[in-house]
């Protein structure tokens, strides 16, 4: 055996198995499921049950887990700057979509780690000062349905708009406002 | 509302009705003016402002009324300031108070003639505080409004100290309950913000709003551009003065009978 030829097959061996590590580290992750969302083992409560799977949130799911942030920072130098008031991505209807009640019938605070915003937050240690100005419970009836003209026209957009409530949940909301 | 017509949307809109109605069931009646539809000639919410309009007001102080304050309560009450929210009470001394807007009452020495007005931010064209800003913070929107980004101050104060008309304060305390359109909270100087949200939807502010329902009426909002806004006829016919005028910083606010 010539050195050359032993020398490329140690070679090969060093590339291969450089190669089969990271390939073993994510099969030991993956658990064989594929593409899950990040979060998929917390619990984050769904919106009081409010809304049907179709209606969803104001944009797909997937990317709200990924890029809420972006969005809603995007949203906030608009707002404060030049003034668009689109409800899309406003803070205000994050809140009023995804508030929750205690048992005694009480706004969950933010300060409460079953609150929405705090749920993942507190999971992965972020901390947001959002709240120390911004209200964390719903005040005044949403206004994505006056502003509808408003919805960002983004291409990628999937928004509500689109998403039709079903009868089901039409008929849900309804016997909720007469409960209350 | 292009496809306002489509019978999809009709389903969408009854949904998204009651989608609100659920989602704020504990929500307090906000003024009137809030729930009252957007005049047609709001700018359309996905459009930014721009600098074909400049808002001003301008005060009456013949019509302001000596010992009236609606305006001031007005403005607590929609902002979540001052009376209008309990957890600002607790440490900072009386000067330390927060203050949008003030009623300031002038004795003229030689005749004991006393007048009234209303002072907040002059909404000027060319802001001190803006100028001293460290951050960028203190700015002019392209309409004319001057903001504080509070998102980005960082509570140094110079611009509170720069402002000739004292129209700024600092938030000494942590708050709760704020308005969720007058975000406010500690370490942050605030002051009129023109009621931005609403004149955004084609709204007009509180106090202007509320000094229209006494029996004063002293207040007149605009668009000091439009020469046909009865703001500008005003001034045209009768004039107004700027507060402080010597410091040439041409201000949104203007005053009669002083
Ligand atoms: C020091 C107070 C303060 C803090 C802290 C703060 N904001 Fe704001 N925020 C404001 C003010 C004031 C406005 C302007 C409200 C207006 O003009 O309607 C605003 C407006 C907004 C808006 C546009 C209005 C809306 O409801 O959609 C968004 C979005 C926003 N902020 C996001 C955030 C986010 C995200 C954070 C945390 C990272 C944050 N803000 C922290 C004061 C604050
Ligand atoms: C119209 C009501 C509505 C509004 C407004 C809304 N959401 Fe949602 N959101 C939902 C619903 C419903 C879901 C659950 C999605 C699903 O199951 O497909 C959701 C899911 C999410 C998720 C993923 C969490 C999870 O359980 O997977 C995040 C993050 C999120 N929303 C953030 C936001 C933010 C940030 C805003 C404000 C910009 C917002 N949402 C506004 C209804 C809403
Ligand atoms: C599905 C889990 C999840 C939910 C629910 C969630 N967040 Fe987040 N959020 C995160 C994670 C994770 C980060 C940090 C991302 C990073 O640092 O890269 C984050 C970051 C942020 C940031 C940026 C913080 C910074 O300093 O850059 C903001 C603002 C924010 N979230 C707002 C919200 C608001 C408002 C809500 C409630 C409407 C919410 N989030 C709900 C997971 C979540």
């Amino acid at each position: 055996m010539s050195q050359t030829r032993l020398l490329r097959a140690l070679f090969a061996l060093m590339i291969s198995v450089l190669l089969a590590l990271p390939l073993a580290a994510t099969a030991d992750e993956d658990d064989g499921e594929k593409e899950a969302l990040p979060f998929s083992d917390l619990v984050v409560s769904l919106p009081e049950q409010r809304y049907s799977k179709e209606t969803g949130c104001v944009l797909p799911e997937s990317e709200m887990r990924r890029n809420h942030m972006k969005h809603i920072l995007h949203q906030r130098d608009e707002t404060m700057h030049e003034g668009i008031r689109t409800r899309q991505f406003s803070l205000e209807e994050c809140i009023n979509c995804h508030a929750e009640k205690d048992e005694q019938g009480q706004y969950i605070r933010v300060e409460d780690k079953r609150h929405f915003c705090a749920t993942c937050h507190t999971y992965a240690s972020v901390n947001i000062d959002c709240f120390e100005c911004h209200s964390d419970i719903p005040v005044r009836k949403s206004k994505l349905h006056t502003l509808r003209s408003s919805l960002d026209p983004r291409p990628s957009s999937e928004h509500i708009a689109d998403n039709l409530a079903s009868g089901e949940t039409l008929q849900l909301l309804t016997n909720e406002d007469e409960a209350q | 509302m292009s496809d306002i017509s489509k019978p999809k949307d009709k389903a969408r809109r009854k949904f998204m009705l009651k989608a609100g109605v659920a989602a704020g069931a504990a929500a307090i009646a906000p003024g009137v003016f809030l729930t009252m539809p957007a005049p047609a000639q709001a700018k359309p919410a996905n459009q930014p402002v721009t600098s074909s309009k400049r808002w001003g007001i301008l005060v009456d102080a013949n019509k302001c009324g000596d010992g009236c304050n609606a305006c001031v309560t007005a403005c607590e009450k929609q902002n979540g300031w001052g009376a209008a929210n309990p957890s600002e009470e607790t440490h900072s001394r009386p000067e330390q108070k927060a203050q949008w807007i003030r009623k300031v009452t002038i004795r003229d020495k030689a005749t004991q003639h006393v007048t009234t007005l209303p002072m907040m931010c002059q909404h000027c064209e060319t802001p001190p505080c803006a100028d001293v800003c460290p951050t960028g913070a203190s700015f002019k929107r392209a309409d004319g409004i001057v903001l504080v980004d509070k998102h980005i101050c960082i509570g140094c104060r110079y611009c509170m100290m720069a402002c000739p008309y004292k129209a700024r304060s600092f938030i000494h305390e942590d708050l709760k309950n704020q308005k969720p359109w007058a975000p406010r909270g500690k370490g942050t100087v605030e002051a009129c913000t023109l009621c931005v949200d609403l004149v955004d939807e084609g709204n007009i502010p509180a106090c202007v709003d509320a000094c229209n329902s006494t029996k004063g009426g002293a207040l007149t909002f605009g668009d000091l551009y439009d020469e046909n806004s009865e703001i500008s006829r005003e001034l045209k016919t009768y004039g107004g003065k700027e507060i402080r005028a010597d410091l040439g910083l041409n201000t949104g606010v203007r005053y009669r009978g002083i």
